[in-house]
Order: structure tokens, then sequence, then C-alpha cells
């Protein structure tokens, strides 16, 4: 296709498709957007999913994004409760759950990702995964109900954070992680164990080097098996092991899924279909290394890059130093860049004793990331040094 | 054109200063400080980008 599409369609009601859809309109796009999403419920923020509404402190409106006025008023067409099952790029047609066939002109893929899962728990009250609202109101429910003890599986930014509120709602936690330190296979031994000690502060029961041989119960959980002989009791379960990207319904599509739907440099998976988000894996021309982000930034960024391709062939690769928060406890962790457990990491600023830091990643002489504990402007300032390329050696004789 | 930000919704997590160093600056005691709340119109264009661009959409732009 090498002139603009005459209308959009978006698969994918969240962050990504969202921003796609304004930024269609804050390009001046006038033809018809339609933006197809399998939850029922308008566009709404997943992070307060496992802070804010979690705790109990927000009602669930407030994570909002837009509502369907202001979806109406900006002319798009929101399909809420439909879930697209297949898709044929050579005919340009989309199969939705109704049986229906849709014809489109331009497309953007957002279908974001789903929780992974521990096999041999379905039908157990009280195990739980995190991604929707859907999701975070039945966890909040149980820990409004039941629970005393909660077992959470998994110690990355989501276990994490779900340890940390259930905490902060003075509920007892066990956080089981594989890994010998939290975050270890991200940000490498040495501040993984940072984030360890965080949460063993703060009265967590933290299993490091353990896995999970079994989830039982009489109907609702009891006990949690781990790897290393014990048994622990639980009232509740949350299970924070990973995403898979959502690509089943592209199976025979025509298009190349490999991880996420693969792109090319500027975000373009085919003639007129472009991906964005949690889904979508492209060539990050920054890093030369192909990747597919998690990231709330990520999404929005992506979703008006794609939504911008799509308008215009001159649109130049997406090329974002990748970056992430995390709000644990009182502490707010901030990471940019990609970076490897076994990059040199130093810390530049700050006191890791007071949880107050930056520390950045160096590999091969280039700065590779940073990381933040409460220093969101240091962050800021070496991410752009990420961005301009900066040696390892110049980032680490800057002074901010 | 003058900067408004809810302080209630912002989270210090300093995208805005990345964007407009002149005038977003969050500062080591946590809290966002607005150096410029009434740019010129030079500027509006990445003013705009913060707006959109802050996770909490805690940003926006009054015309008085
Ligand atoms: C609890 C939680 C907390 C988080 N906290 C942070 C944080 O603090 N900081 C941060 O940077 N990031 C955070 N994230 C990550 C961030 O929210 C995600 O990166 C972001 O939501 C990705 O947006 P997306 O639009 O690509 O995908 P998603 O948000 O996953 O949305 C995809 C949408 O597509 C729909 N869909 C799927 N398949 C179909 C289909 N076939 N047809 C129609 N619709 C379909 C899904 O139902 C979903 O609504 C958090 C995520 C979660 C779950
Ligand atoms: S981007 Fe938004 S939330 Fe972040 S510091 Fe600026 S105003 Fe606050």
């Amino acid at each position: 296709m090498t002139s603009a599409p005459g209308s959009v369609t978006i698969v994918g009601a969240s962050l990504a498709g969202l921003n796609a859809a304004e930024a269609l309109r804050r390009e001046g796009f006038d033809g018809p957007v339609t933006l197809i999403g399998a939850e029922s419920h308008p566009p709404y923020d997943r992070p307060p999913l496992s802070k804010q509404v979690l705790a109990g402190d927000w009602d669930p409106d407030r994570a909002a994004l837009t509502d369907s006025e202001e979806l109406a008023s900006d002319g798009i067409e929101a399909r809420l409760g439909v879930r697209a099952a297949g898709l044929d790029v050579a005919t340009r047609e989309l199969t939705l759950d109704t049986g229906e066939t849709v014809a489109f002109d331009g497309l953007v893929i957002a279908t974001g990702a789903r929780c992974r899962t521990l096999g041999g728990t379905e039908g157990l009250d009280g195990v739980h995964v995190l991604r929707s609202l859907d999701d975070c109101l039945a966890l909040r429910a149980d820990f409004d109900a039941t629970p005393q003890r909660v077992v959470v599986v998994g110690a990355g930014f989501i276990g994490a954070e779900v340890a940390a509120t259930a905490r902060g709602r003075g509920l007892e936690v066990t956080l089981v992680e594989a890994l010998p330190t939290p975050l270890g296979r991200v940000l490498g031994d040495e501040m993984g164990q940072v984030c360890a000690d965080v949460h063993r502060d703060h009265g967590v029961d933290l299993r490091t080097g353990v896995g999970v041989d079994g989830i039982s119960g009489d109907g609702r959980v009891q006990q949690v098996r781990l790897s290393d002989g014990s048994v622990v009791d639980a009232d509740v379960v949350v299970v924070g092991i990973g995403v898979i990207p959502n690509t089943e319904w592209l199976e025979g599509s025509g298009l190349e899924i490999d991880n996420g739907v693969v792109c090319d440099p500027t975000c373009l998976a085919a003639a007129g279909v472009v991906a964005a988000g949690d889904v979508a894996r492209w060539p990050n021309e920054l890093f030369g290394e192909t990747m597919r982000v998690e990231h709330w930034d990520n999404a929005a960024q992506q979703g008006s890059h794609a939504a911008r391709r799509l308008l215009d062939e001159s649109v130049g690769p997406f090329t974002p130093v990748p970056w992430f928060w995390s709000d644990q406890y009182d502490r707010k962790i901030q990471l940019a860049g990609r970076v490897r457990p076994d990059d040199e990491v130093r810390v530049v600023n700050g006191s890791v004793d007071e949880r107050r830091f930056a520390a950045i990643y160096g590999r091969a002489g280039r700065i590779t990331g940073v990381l933040g504990f409460n220093r969101p402007r240091h962050v800021m300032r070496y991410r752009a040094l990420i961005e301009q390329r900066a040696t390892y050696e110049e980032a680490l004789s800057a002074n901010f | 054109m003058r900067i408004v930000v809810d302080f209630d919704l912002c989270e210090s997590n300093a995208v805005c200063m990345q964007i407009a160093p002149d005038i977003f600056e969050v500062r080591d005691d946590d809290f966002l400080y607005i150096l410029n709340e009434t740019p010129g119109e030079a500027d509006r264009a990445r003013v705009q980008e913060c707006v959109q661009r802050c996770p909490k959409q805690a940003i926006s732009i009054a015309e008085d």
C-alpha cells in the first residue's frame, strides 16, 4: 500500500490501541476509526491495578483512560466486548467472535499480552493472576474477605508490587522466587539483592531459589508446596510469572509471529498493517536489537508511532529507550535502557543503604541502562545519555 | 498559555522533565517544580508533548 488508508481498524482497546486512535486524529486523519476490544470496559490504565486500586485507595473509575463520550466526540467507534478471532492479510478481512467478517483498510494490532498461569490450579478458588480490571477486583475482593496469608509466586515487577500492596493492607505475605534474587535476570544479582532487602525490611517472607511444586486445597486454595520440600499455608495465591503476547488469533493470517508480531523498524508488519505495545516485536535500531517491550511508556509511544506510520510511509524507525517505573512500598523504582545481568553496574548517586540511589549499567564501553530508587531526575538524565549513545566513561564522569 | 499540574495525580516520574527540562524539574525531594509556568508560544509543541506523554495525565494547559 503506498497511500494512506481510507479507514483504520484497531484491534485491542487498551493503552497502545487508544494511543493509536488518538494519534490518528491528532495527525488530522478524518476517515472512520474503529476500536475493537475484547474487554467490556472502555480503555483503562493497568499500573494502578497492582497499586492504588488493589490497595483500595482508588475507585476503579479513576483508572479509566477515557470514556464513551470522549471516544464518540473524537469520532472513534468503539466495539467493546468483541474479540477478533482471525485475520487474513491477503483478503484484508478480520473475523470477529460474533461470526462477522469485517473488511479493513489500515490495521493496528494492539492485542497486548496475558498472564502465564500455573498448570493444575484450574477450578481452585483463591488463585489469581493480575492483568485486567476484572482480575484486580476479584483479587481485591479476596483480600477484603478471606485472607490472612497471601502467597505471591514470582518476584518480578508485578509480583513485587502485589506483595508490597498486600503488606500495605496488613496481610501476611510469602513471596516465592525461582531465581537467587528478585529480578536478578534483569538487574543482575547485586541490584536484585537490594530488591530482596527491601521486601524483607517490609516483613515479607521472601523465599528465593525455590520453585512451586504444587498448589492444593479442597475447592479453595490451602497450601503451596515448594521445591525445597517446604509447605506454605495460603488463603490467597497470586501468580506473577510473566506474560504471553496475544497472537493466537493471528495464526494463518500471513503475518510472521515469533514471540509477538514481527515488525520492521518502523512498526510495519505487512502493507497497511502495524503493531504496537506488548504484542509487537521490532528491531530497535538504537540498540541494534530486536525487542518486545512490556512497559507503559512503550505501549503509549509505539501506539502513536505505529498510527503515524500507517498514515505516512516516510515516518522513520521507532527507536525509544525503554523505560519503566514500579512503585513498591514507599520506593519508586525506575529502569531505563536495555540492561543484562552481566553488565557492569556502578552506583553514581545517592546511597544504596538509604535506598535512594541511581546506578548505571554498561557493556562494551557503552552505557546500557540506569536504575533509580527514588531518583527520577537522574534516571531521566542518564536516559538521555543512553539515547545519545554515550560511552560508559562519559556517563560515569557526568555530574548530574 | 499557563501550565497547570494536578499535584494529586503527579507521581514525580520526570517524563515531563526529560522533554522540557527548562520548564519542569523533579528535585531530590521527589517533588516536581514548574520552573516556568507561562512559557511562550514557541514552547507550545513541547508542552503539548508533556501533556500527552505524562503517564498520569497530570498536566494541562490553561489559556488565560
Ligand atoms: C497490574 C499491572 C501493573 C503494571 N504496572 C506498570 C508500571 O508500573 N509501569 C509500567 O511501565 N508498566 C506497567 N504495566 C505494564 C503496562 O500496563 C502494559 O505494558 C500496557 O498495558 C500494555 O498495553 P497494550 O495496549 O500493549 O496491551 P494490553 O494493555 O495488554 O491490552 C491489550 C488489549 O487487547 C485486548 N485483546 C486481546 N486479544 C484481543 C482480540 N483477539 N480481539 C480484541 N481484543 C483483544 C485485551 O483484552 C486487552 O484489553 C503494568 C501492567 C499490569 C498488568
Ligand atoms: S510527567 Fe506527569 S507524573 Fe511525571 S513528573 Fe511530570 S507531571 Fe508528574
